[in-house]
């Protein structure tokens, strides 16, 4: 069997759901399915999330970086930066996830373990992809047209090579555990 | 000897799946090993935000339409249909839902103890906050291009430009939105 697979095959949906099952289970047991540690996070009482995403993307990069080089992986799969559609977009996200407690994948999480705001968030979310289709020519034309700069990345953009942000990015996140896990003796933020 | 099957035992009670939670860090390198083999795979990174809009065109479909709904701009480029990403999507739901009924996780919120100290224990003011918070969730990650999973693990992990403004535009636009709702007690 060559890699990568196609995602669509019976193989890649068999997968898939290896894959869900694993993400939906770690998020539970990480918290994030609870409303407080969210937006404890925000209030900058708990950094449980910030453990998490940091830690997920310093292993899941290293790893992804080194496969990169070695030929396993294909190709790098990056958004557009079309900086004042992303800027936007997540000013706009960041007032979504303050207000609902959660983000899409920890909301598909949280109503799984009976959060019932979660799904109404959810009915939420499948609104606000209803609008934002019946506004994206508009927004394709004013919006993601401004400042867009294609699929790159930061290595391209600043001439810093790769390996040289990954140790920029070591340092930092170490730099931050520690600072956390000095101040904040306890993860618990107020309930 | 027995100090060493000590702390072997509470390893495997620290990762038990009977356990409320675990430790962040182990989490956080769980799902960054689980980004490896995804794009190892099938080269795809982890992402929910595309196919909750996919939902959407699903239900658009059914009240304009199918053939109104794939001639919208946007579902003709991402189309609804049945793949990787809504398998992806079920089974995180399940993931969690085992995750939370093994430990105990599993209970019906509808007003958060937290929300309620600040906002009041009124159910239908907690359902239209969180309606909204959603729409503008999902509003704001198809504009941006990619959510939580999308861009802040996925696309920040292969440094990609647009994920690292992101993340912390989406960071302080949280901080100053909670300075809102948690401003003071109510009572």
């Amino acid at each position: 069997m060559s890699l990568p697979i196609s995602k669509d095959s019976t193989a890649g949906l068999i997968l898939s759901a290896l894959f869900g099952i694993i993400f939906g289970f770690l998020l539970n047991k990480g918290r994030v399915t609870q409303y407080n540690v969210i937006v404890n996070l925000f209030r900058l009482k708990d950094f449980t999330v910030m453990k998490i995403m940091l830690t997920a993307i310093v292993v899941g990069g290293v790893g992804v970086f080194a496969m990169k080089g070695m030929g396993l992986i294909e190709a790098y799969q990056v958004k557009s930066a079309n900086l004042l559609g992303v800027a936007l977009g997540s000013a706009i996200f960041g007032v979504g996830m303050a207000l609902l407690g959660y983000c899409p994948g920890t909301g598909v999480a949280a109503m799984a373990a009976g959060r019932i705001h979660a799904v109404v968030g959810f009915l939420g979310m499948l609104a606000g992809g209803i609008v934002y289709a019946f506004s994206y020519g508009w927004v394709n034309e004013n919006i993601l047209s401004v400042a867009a700069m294609g699929k790159v990345r930061l290595p391209e953009v600043t001439g810093i090579p790769a390996i040289a942000w990954w140790a920029i990015l070591f340092v930092g996140v170490g730099v931050v555990f520690y600072l956390l896990e000095k101040k904040f003796t306890t993860s618990e933020g107020e309930s | 000897m027995s100090t060493n099957e000590n702390s072997l035992s509470s390893n495997r009670s620290r990762f038990s799946p009977g356990r409320l939670s675990w430790n962040p860090y182990a989490v956080g390198a769980g799902i960054g090993i689980l980004s490896w083999l995804v794009f190892l795979v099938v080269n795809k990174p982890l992402g929910m935000s595309t196919e909750i809009s996919k939902f959407s065109g699903w239900i658009a479909g059914i009240f304009m339409g199918q053939e109104a709904m794939v001639q919208n701009a946007y579902w003709a480029e991402k189309t609804p249909a049945f793949g990787y990403s809504t398998v992806f999507l079920i089974f995180t739901f399940l993931g969690s839902f085992f995750s939370a009924r093994l430990s105990g996780d599993f209970f019906a919120e509808r007003v958060p103890p937290l929300w309620e100290k600040y906002q009041g224990p009124g159910i239908a003011k907690r359902m239209i906050a969180a309606f909204i918070g959603g729409a503008l969730l999902l509003y704001g990650a198809r504009m941006a291009g990619g959510c939580t999973s999308g861009h802040g693990i996925s696309g920040t992990m292969q440094l990609a430009l647009s994920s690292w403004l992101f993340f912390p535009v989406m960071f302080v636009s949280g901080i100053v939105t909670a300075k809102f709702i948690f401003r003071r007690k109510v009572a």
